[in-house]
């Protein structure tokens, strides 16, 4: 599909995930219709056979999501989305794939749970299924838009470190954002970086190749089904060769080693972005970050997603009135921003507060408690009625001019 | 299975379980095969409903269309569900601690039948819980916006398997579910069409008598998704039976009998023409596909025959019986 750069187009969220996949290198696509995601699968339906991918309609959500393990593994950079009740029905293996180290991107439009919930309402609720929906301890990479475009660019994010940690990577994001039409201006696929999972560098057949003998890196190189390797995959406890074991210590040493090739990567996956005033950016303003705790009665409002939005309205609103706020927005959800949130803490310190605003009782503010540890008050502002927050009543919220 | 089908006076009288006044689109089959369904319902009834277009359109807050005790389930598990409440109202009258009679109905759309319920169905057919399952086959995935489903039939254009330059729209053709249903070895299986009223509601006796589970595929037309005037409804469910593309069957005991032959029976292109989700089919190469999809249809009919003439009890057997 060529494109010319630099010409807006009007896109749906869920157009520009579809097309963001495409340009990640996506080539394959096993999905099941769901209310408020159909529109991603109908978009690859017909964007996908003319790159030379693969659409495939499964029969239900799980088989979507085995069979996005099945193209993977046959080399082919792989993707699924769903809603709410697919996500839960994907969950058994998205494990799998966490365990047998199986790259794959998991786009979830959030929608009003739980179970069937409200289907064409937003939400903010699986911010914690995202991290801990499937059993067990495993690594997943989370990320999560707040507009038209960082949805084309996330799923591209996603897609990239799925592929070099060798790791499911889910796109979270909400019917809001999917739903929503903006003005973007995509890039051209030139100037976008696409990484490729590691590849042996043992010719096929070598007899020292061993599936799972991690790189440096903690990943391993991964060979395609096909190219003559021996290639065994489990969901079992594996020893390097791929096959089953027993046995406790070479249990952990895997689970372990399944973390920390993602927890190396921790400072470059875990995105931000800072508005205070005039500024937005991925970093503090500087200076700002140095002489923290200054104003008491600063709040440091964290939200993400769709509500962001809303949040950074009310924000720059608020600041033009000269009243103190700043706006922490979390890009990457899982591994969590605790680094960002402890310079929040910081910049609230001394009388200052964070308030967390999100689509649902209070998932991440709990997360904001955990990672600034007691340096400032927490408090947390949320709905789960399907509604979207509004700016108007973030900022009364932070004014404090909130009925009770 | 002997059998007097209720008079149309009778049926007119007969409680309605699912009253007028729902939110289903106008020309939709699905409120009309279940309400001629419904009629023959010999007690009162308890339904399970899957995800899909009735549960939506029938439940809307604050009001309900059911006059009857209703379960919204989820997507995949209707029939499981009505396992466990059939089940439990089982024991309990064993039990002699409830009194009130009940039939179960469980309900799903092809997407909640044919695709994602399948498993949950065969359970339930298996373990032989005495529910009626009803399938209202519309075809695709009307409820999300007409994507294909295994009961898409060939040809089809659908959402996920558009019709252009490259691609004729459905390549596969329909599962054939009444086939796998009645391969449980369940006391009665059928396929039926609103169209035909007076056989529809036969069979949907017969299934509520079935000292087991019971399994009715009924075709229901979708405007939306067939593309076609909102008036035809009745008249399209006509063509497709007497096109034979949705032949009226049933399975009763193992036992194959056609129940309605048409005297002439018409081409698969007076089905076909009518419906928008045909109509690249009739542009160029894509014409070859129909009459593969009449050769298709030809076929099955021939495979309708032939089952029936193998399954038919022997001749004396039948007198005795």
């Amino acid at each position: 599909m060529p494109r010319r750069a630099d010409r807006p187009a009007l896109l749906q969220g869920n157009e520009a995930c579809a097309r963001g996949a495409v340009t990640a290198g996506v080539r394959f696509f096993a999905g099941y219709p769901i209310t408020p995601s159909s529109e991603i699968a109908e978009i690859l339906a017909r964007l996908l056979p003319q790159v030379g991918g693969k659409f495939i309609q499964m029969e239900d959500e799980i088989a979507s999501m085995a069979a996005v393990i099945g193209a993977s593994l046959a080399g082919r950079k792989a993707m699924t989305a769903t809603s709410g009740p697919g996500f839960s029905l994907k969950q058994e293996n998205i494990g799998y794939a966490a365990m047998a180290e199986v790259p794959c991107v998991i786009v979830n439009v959030q929608r009003a749970g739980p179970s069937t919930g409200l289907p064409t309402s937003p939400a903010q609720g699986d911010v914690m299924q995202a991290r801990w929906g499937t059993h067990g301890d495993h690594p997943v990479v989370v990320m999560c838009p707040s507009s038209v475009k960082e949805t084309y660019d996330l799923v591209i994010e996603c897609v990239n470190w799925s592929e070099v940690l060798r790791v499911p990577a889910v796109l979270l994001m909400d019917e809001v954002v999917a739903h929503m039409r903006e003005n973007v201006i995509l890039p051209r696929d030139d100037d976008v970086v696409i990484w490729d999972r590691p590849a042996p560098d043992l010719p096929p057949g070598h007899p020292d190749f061993l599936a799972y003998r991690p790189g440096p890196d903690d990943v391993p190189p991964m060979a395609r089904f096909g190219d003559g390797y021996r290639y065994h995959v489990t969901g079992l406890h594996h020893d390097e060769r791929g096959y089953p074991l027993h046995q406790g210590s070479k249990a952990e040493e895997l689970v372990r080693r399944l973390h920390r090739k993602v927890e190396r990567r921790r400072r470059e996956l875990t995105k931000v972005e800072w508005t205070v005033g005039e500024h937005s950016g991925p970093a503090l303003p500087e200076g700002l970050a140095e002489g923290r705790g200054r104003g008491a009665g600063r709040t440091v409002v964290v939200a993400y997603g769709a509500v962001a939005r809303s949040a950074e309205e009310a924000c720059r609103g608020l600041a033009a009135e000269g009243r103190d706020v700043a706006l922490l927005r979390l890009v990457t959800l899982w591994p969590f921003p605790d680094e960002a949130c402890r310079l929040a803490a910081g910049l609230a310190a001394g009388g200052g507060e964070i308030l967390v605003v999100e689509m649902n009782l209070g998932q991440v503010a709990r997360e904001v408690e955990r990672a600034v540890g007691g340096r400032c008050p927490v408090r947390h502002y949320g709905r789960v009625d399907g509604e979207l927050i509004t700016p108007a009543e973030i900022a009364a919220e932070i004014t404090g001019q909130r009925g009770s | 299975m002997s059998l007097k089908v209720k008079s149309l006076k009778e049926l007119a009288a007969a409680p309605q379980w699912l009253t007028p006044g729902h939110r289903m689109c106008a020309g939709c089959g699905a409120p009309i095969a279940m309400r001629q369904l419904l009629a023959a319902a010999p007690r009162r009834v308890v339904v399970g409903c899957a995800t899909g277009c009735l549960e939506v359109a029938t439940t809307i807050y604050p009001y309900t269309a059911w006059r009857c005790s209703f379960i919204h389930s989820a997507f995949e598990n209707t029939a499981a569900t009505m396992s466990g409440v059939e089940a439990a109202y089982r024991s309990l009258r064993r039990q002699a601690r409830v009194e009130a009679d009940f039939v179960f109905v469980a309900v799903g759309g092809d997407g909640g039948t044919y695709d994602i319920g399948l498993q949950s169905l065969s359970g339930m057919l298996e373990r032989g819980h005495r529910v009626v399952y009803v399938c209202y086959d519309n075809g695709a995935y009307m409820n999300t916006g007409v994507q294909r489903s295994s009961a898409t039939p060939k040809g089809a254009a659908t959402t996920t398997c558009p019709a252009g330059e490259a691609s004729p729209g459905k390549r596969q053709p329909r599962k054939d579910l009444l086939a796998v249903a009645s391969a449980h070895g369940i006391p009665y299986a059928a396929q039926a069409a609103p169209s035909h009223w007076r056989d529809l509601v036969r069979k949907a006796e017969k299934a509520f008598r079935a000292e087991g589970p019971a399994f009715l595929n009924i075709l229901a037309p979708c405007p939306r998704g067939w593309r076609y005037d909102t008036a035809q409804t009745i008249e399209l469910t006509r063509l497709a039976v007497e096109t034979c593309f949705w032949p009226l069957v049933e399975v009763e005991e193992g036992r194959w009998s056609i129940t309605f032959r048409p005297k002439k029976k018409k081409p698969l292109l007076d089905f076909l023409k009518p419906q928008g989700r045909f109509r690249h089919l009739f542009e160029g190469q894509n014409l070859k596909m129909i009459e593969e999809m009449q050769r298709e249809v030809d076929e099955n009919w021939r495979r309708l025959e032939a089952l029936e003439r193998l399954t038919a009890p022997a001749e004396g057997l039948r007198r005795s019986s």
